[in-house]
């Protein structure tokens, strides 16, 4: 159906990112506005199981391709098929969430259907014609823009992961599943996947996290760390680092969190050892909690975070450990 | 192998972004100008290419007169020439009618790879790379760690960050790839290398130059754009939480989480 709102949804080992679910909730209501109706976009291969729970998310239609060259995502097969639909049904809206996918889908797709394109949005709305708007942070969330679209369809956002709320889901609502024909040669994919190093345990990603448990350089070394992971094993949450704590070569290049790392927005931030520079501030400024430990009482970090334990990190982190893993084990 | 590095001058990180107070824009006048810190991998991925297989490193740059420092700096890593872009028709694009000038621009270029650093750190869109690719209609694989190039320089593998991992993958040549950090220790610029610099060729080229219409480029070409600007939420002051040490502070700051902020 033309006009439609759309949602790619993205899979991860076998499951659907919570970043869907997110767009669902709130496509849902932009559909109702409209309108018109949502359609969720799952590509994969066997992956049609999958479909039910993006009825109960608010998805009217689910569009299903699979397909053996749509296994794992590769940017010219999963292009390919979804620049087709968008021609072929016309929809005025399609969200994608802003993950690593994501952000290297989307704009090839908006490149190949000449569609406008918002990255990393936190907020998305209408305008009083029915039109796409958005709401982003630039310069790592130094300033905000509000974006327009020019009038040509469709228009596409790609959605911060936890910037929008999910709505609850409704397991009586059906949604109907379109079996895509997928056309795909392969000349058409330029690109193999050879092998895939696993480097992150179960924790989820920092751009994904819930909870983030961040070290800078007061942690004074990489075998310092070792106490963040024990608090986050007890948070559920993940480590995060300062810009100096990777640059001095103690935690990888994927934790660090900042203007030129991730920038983060996870319900609790929990600082550890870290003064604040103004690009780990623009890295994690929007996270909901921000918990600061320092022993420098005029660190930047405590203008930022609600609470804050002005001490030395290695007697105060042993302390929060013991007392969380006792609050964890009273239920 | 001629290599391509698509360069963009930011304001550096240190930077306080303020804006107006009429929200048209974010005021401009103490910023401190740097290359993009991603593009810096670019450079010198091409010059270790370079240095490698041969070849010529082009720096492609859309930007007003005062992005020539930034190029300048690239020259004086190594990088051979300059294309800058620069008109004020330019002003305002979205990646897609940036990255449809820089496909113009790169007709007259002859090259196996093309490098963009993975977003720029000013609007952070991460779209220029694919958009280009795209419009280019080369592959693309986006925030490259490392890079092999095949000894037939017809295809490479490279190590790309995602979630959970490190993906190995093998593309065909000529490509798009975006850099990220981890993928080398850029160079600074020696001395005899800043003298340099200053002989290499800087091609600036206008609209009229690249041969495109003014509506196809800049704010006109765009599919997006920037309405206004809007400083950060701000936050509300914190509290010191108080106390003998940490066996005091923490079960307070642990009954505030759990209570008041229900974190946990």
């Amino acid at each position: 159906m033309a006009n439609s709102v759309w949602v790619f949804a993205e899979v991860k080992d076998g499951k659907i990112k919570k970043v869907t679910f997110e767009m669902l909730s709130e496509g849902k209501k932009m559909a109702e506005k409209l309108g018109v109706d949502l359609s969720a976009l799952l590509l994969g291969q066997n992956v049609g199981s999958l479909a039910e729970q993006l009825g109960h998310y608010g998805a009217d239609k689910v569009y299903l391709a699979e397909h053996e060259a749509l296994k794992d995502y590769t940017t010219d097969a999963y292009s390919k098929v979804i620049a087709e639909l968008i021609k072929a049904n016309e929809p005025s809206i399609v969200l994608y969430g802003a993950t690593v996918l994501g952000k290297d889908l989307s704009p090839r797709v908006a490149a190949r259907v000449e569609a406008g394109l918002a990255t990393d949005c936190t907020g998305i709305g209408l305008d009083d014609s029915g039109k796409l708007t958005a709401t982003r942070p630039m310069f790592a969330g130094k300033a905000y823009a509000d974006i327009s679209f020019s009038d040509s369809k469709p228009n596409m956002a790609s959605i911060r992961p936890n910037a929008l709320p999910v709505s609850p889901p409704d397991e009586s609502k059906k949604a109907e599943v379109i079996k895509v024909d997928v056309n795909i040669n392969p000349d058409d994919i330029r690109t193999t996947i050879q092998e895939f190093i696993k480097t992150a345990g179960e924790r989820p990603d920092l751009t994904e996290a819930e909870i983030i448990v961040s070290g800078g350089r007061g942690m004074k070394g990489p075998e310092n760390f070792k106490m963040l992971e024990e608090l986050a094993d007890v948070l559920g949450a993940t480590v995060g680092a300062s810009r100096a704590a990777v640059d001095a070569g103690w935690r990888n290049v994927s934790d660090q969190v900042g203007q030129t790392g991730k920038v983060v927005s996870p319900n609790l931030y929990i600082a550890c050892g870290i003064s604040g520079a103004i690009q780990h501030l623009a890295g994690m400024s929007t996270s909901k909690y921000i918990v600061a430990i320092n022993k420098d009482t005029e660190a930047p970090i405590f203008q930022k975070a609600d609470y804050g334990i002005v001490d030395d990190l290695f007697k105060v982190l042993p302390v929060l450990t013991e007392e969380l893993k006792k609050l964890k084990a009273e239920g | 192998m001629n290599v391509v590095v698509c360069v963009k001058q930011v304001p550096d990180t240190e930077s306080a972004i303020k804006v107006k107070p009429d929200g048209s824009d974010i005021i401009k006048d103490d910023l401190k100008y740097v290359m993009n810190p991603y593009d810096e991998y670019g450079i010198e991925e091409a010059l270790r290419i370079k240095e490698k297989f041969g070849g010529v490193v082009t720096i492609l740059c859309m930007g007003p007169g005062r992005a020539v420092e930034t190029i300048r700096t690239g020259l004086a890593m190594g990088a051979d020439q300059a294309v800058q872009l620069d008109d004020p028709a330019f002003e305002g694009g979205d990646a897609f009618a940036t990255a449809k000038a820089l496909a113009e621009a790169l007709k007259g270029i002859e090259y196996g790879l093309i490098f963009c650093g993975k977003q720029a750190i000013d609007d952070d869109l991460s779209q220029v790379g694919a958009t280009l690719a795209e419009l280019l209609k080369l592959p693309q694989v986006s925030l490259i760690q490392k890079l092999e190039i095949a000894d037939d320089k017809k295809s490479a593998t490279v190590h790309r960050q995602v979630e959970g991992g490190i993906e190995i993958l093998k593309v065909s040549l000529p490509a798009v790839l975006t850099t990220q950090k981890g993928l080398n220790e850029p160079r600074y610029a020696s001395l005899p290398g800043i003298m340099k610099a200053k002989k290499k060729p800087l091609d600036v080229k206008n609209l009229a130059a690249l041969g495109l219409s003014s509506d196809s480029v800049g704010c006109a070409g765009s599919k997006s754009i920037i309405t206004k600007y809007t400083p950060p939420p701000a936050r509300a002051a914190g509290k010191i939480i108080e106390g003998e040490g940490p066996q005091e502070t923490v079960p307070k700051l642990v009954k505030l989480l759990r209570e008041g902020a229900k974190m946990i």
